[in-house]
């Protein structure tokens, strides 16, 4: 394989292309709504019509209005058409024929979409994530090559840099600078590990990535590895998540086949080879050190950092840990160049930040950003507010580790720092929007209950800790606390927050901390008043 | 004396968890040729596991035991590894299972009332499974179908926008009637 045979390959799968297209979503959420038979309705009324010659039926990944799935791209007009049934799947391949796009929606002409701007999620709902034709059509592996033929490491490590990519896990630390310390750490052996263990609730970005385009990620990985001199890759995917690994078990597997991974990739002396290790259910694993254990098949614990992963990782070996968004974005960067990517987003923040929109809102599903957007671009505008007459009370960011933003500070930019300043954190992406029959307390003591079940039982502050402020909240809610009770809570915080080992400690005080900055009345309203006074 | 004794009851009792299961069982050849294909490396625990609850449905002490010896590993080792982590199941699960996912999205539209509709319909709690072993109850903490939430697994088909209603019909089918 060599770049003439990768656009040989990409010049014959265009020429199999249909004037029409029907594009169906198969991810997790149209899936579980039943697309499977929406697809199969589409291709027999095709059939029936004798119309496969100018038709195609293609199953894509995500099209990211999931709240009304099971969704149907028409091309080229770009139509979306929503809700999908089987019964109504025949009448598209009829309207498609007419040329009557009226039952449709207009992408370009809704703001959901319309204040989007896709890297990431470019080829989500337009490729076939189970075909590599498919990615190669859209220019995938173009970039590995061109960093395998016209760059030398240190040139690949210092485009990170100049594109100012910051890890999208959550914690934002600048990703070139990672790889320019693995680069730089002595070993023989290096590896390049994906984080796929997307553990926050209400968050599916990485799985909708790996669902709908797997290629990228490895293209990303297989570039980070030429980057630090790797030659083994592992990448870890929670277990719930069946379809993210079955599709990436085929990824592998085709471009391994065709000698765009594995070994001498574009009959270069390079090799890189990668396996998908699944978890199995604890949410620390997300933690790069508890990480790390697990795929050496301990339980996951994490350890003292430093030494840090990117000198000490994986069997003692240098160790490159990044996460799904972050591998994703490396090839677009490599194909466009890093200043293209550094001219999108804030000063800080560069590029643009996928998020999954959630909770009581009326759109929800995956929408990709450039840094900096407001808020309440997003929330009202994108996702058209709260349903059923209600209001948007808060915005929950970053998961167990984030806190709530409330509704006064809407206007707040997206990016690492605005949001820290609040209180919260960009974290991996999910956005989970509250309103105003969201009852606060009960929201910080559901994610306190989260963090007392994940502690992993390594350090004492977070293992007693969240145990302690779990019952502190649970006796607020049940009216039995006084003022003293709430200030031990906050003390707790204070010391649980400081004193634990990893950032599933370190973070988990952050709902609390949150939601009492902004919405303290509502823990003071539950207080047992007598006790209030006697305090003072 | 005491100390031999104490020895022979903890290995019959070793021996007693191992073999009704163990011998003469296809599972197990699965497994063997799985470990083997991994080169019986201790890193491959998980994998390992993965495998032998995808055959068994669930872990006993003597399968675990059977894991340890084959990998080399101690066998708190690979106790402590099966119980840290959630996936792994120690006891038999339900015929059906309904995994209830309560994750934020889901959470914040209800699912914690349609937990406890199911708990009391079918009279057991989260992580438990009826008497009669046709269902189990078991939380998830998000599946990542946030767009559809709330979100509930039926025998691994995902159902979208739940409610208690709809949740206990799913389910009516799967329940022995109680008495009056």
């Amino acid at each position: 394989m060599d770049l003439n045979d990768l656009l040989a390959l990409k010049a014959r799968e265009i020429a199999t292309r249909k004037p029409f297209t029907l594009r169906c979503c198969t991810a997790a959420s149209c899936h579980s709504s039943g697309s499977a038979a929406v697809r199969q309705q589409m291709e027999q009324a095709v059939l029936a019509a004798g119309l496969s010659d100018q038709i195609e039926v293609r199953s894509v990944g995500c099209l990211r209005l999931c709240s009304q799935g099971p969704l149907v791209q028409a091309d080229p007009s770009g139509i979306l058409f929503e809700k999908v049934s089987p019964e109504t799947a025949a009448g598209l391949v009829a309207a498609l024929q007419q040329g009557a796009d009226k039952i449709g929606l207009n992408p370009s002409g809704t703001p959901f979409f319309a204040n989007q701007r896709t890297i990431v999620l470019a080829n989500s709902g337009i490729i076939d994530p189970e075909r590599i034709e498919s990615y190669i059509v859209a220019d995938g592996y173009q970039a590995l090559h061109k960093s395998l033929t016209e760059m030398t490491p240190p040139e690949a490590v210092d485009t990170m840099i100049r594109s100012g990519l910051r890890g999208r896990g959550g914690a934002g630390f600048p990703t070139g600078l990672k790889w320019d310390t693995v680069a730089k750490s002595a070993g023989d052996k290096k590896y390049v590990v994906c984080n796929a263990d997307e553990g926050d609730p209400g968050a599916f970005m990485d799985r909708s990535v790996l669902e709908s385009d797997p290629h990228s990620v490895l293209e990303g990985m297989a570039i980070a590895a030429l980057a630090v001199n790797a030659s083994h890759g592992y990448i870890y995917v929670r277990a719930e998540y069946p379809l993210a690994i079955s599709r990436l078990q085929a990824a592998i597997k085709q471009a391994k086949q065709i000698g765009v991974l594995g070994s001498g990739i574009f009959d270069s002396p390079f090799d890189f080879n990668t396996e998908v290790r699944i978890g199995a259910g604890a949410f620390v694993c997300g933690e790069e050190t508890a990480l790390m254990a697990s795929i050496e098949g301990k339980r996951g614990q994490p350890r003292p950092r430093p030494p840090f992963p990117a000198e000490s990782g994986l069997g003692g070996c240098p160790t490159l840990i990044n996460n799904v968004e972050t591998f994703a974005n490396v090839p677009p960067i490599f194909r466009n160049g890093a200043d293209w990517f550094a001219g999108i987003g804030t000063a800080k923040s560069k590029g643009t930040k996928v998020f999954a929109l959630a909770g009581k809102i009326r759109r929800t599903g995956l929408i990709e950003v450039p840094m900096g957007t407001p808020l309440r671009t997003i929330v009202d505008e994108m996702g058209g507010g709260a349903p059923d007459g209600h209001t948007i009370k808060a915005v929950q960011t970053g998961g167990p580790s984030g806190g709530c933003i409330p509704v006064r500070h809407l206007d707040t930019p997206v990016d690492y720092e605005s949001l820290a300043a609040l209180g919260s954190i960009m974290g991996s992406g999910g956005m989970i929007v509250m309103d105003d029959t969201t009852d606060m307390v009960d929201v910080a003591r559901y994610f306190m209950e989260f963090c007392m079940d994940e502690s992993c039982g390594k350090c004492i502050p977070c293992r007693a800790g969240t145990v302690q402020m779990h019952q502190l909240l649970a006796k607020i809610i049940e009216r039995r606390a006084t003022a003293a009770d709430l200030a031990q809570l906050e003390e707790l915080c204070d010391m649980v927050k400081n004193t634990s080992l990893c950032g599933l400690g370190q973070t988990a005080p952050n709902p609390v901390l949150s939601t009492l900055r902004f919405f303290r009345e509502e823990y003071e309203a539950l207080l047992r008043p007598e006790s209030t006074t006697t305090r003072r | 004396m005491l100390v031999a004794e104490a020895r022979r009851r903890l290995e019959r009792k070793k021996q007693a968890a191992a073999q009704p299961r163990l011998t003469g069982d296809k599972r197990v050849v699965i497994l063997d040729t799985f470990m083997k294909r991994q080169q019986f490396r201790g890193d491959a625990l998980i994998e390992v596991l993965h495998k032998a609850s995808e055959l068994f449905g669930y872990l006993d002490d003597g399968l675990l035991l059977h894991i340890a010896r084959a990998l080399k590993l101690p066998p708190s080792r690979v106790y402590g590894v099966a119980t840290f982590y959630h996936f792994f199941r120690l006891k038999p699960q339900g015929e059906h299972t309904c995994v209830v996912c309560l994750g934020t999205a889901c959470y914040v539209k209800g699912a914690d009332r349609i937990m406890a509709a199911i708990a009391q319909q079918i009279g057991v709690k989260a992580g438990e499974t009826t008497p009669d072993n046709r269902l189990s109850l078991v939380t998830a903490r998000c599946i990542g179908a946030c767009g559809i939430a709330p979100a509930i697994v039926y025998d691994g088909a995902v159902a979208a926008r739940q409610t208690p209603e709809t949740a206990i019909t799913q389910l009516k089918p799967w329940i022995t009637p109680h008495g009056p």
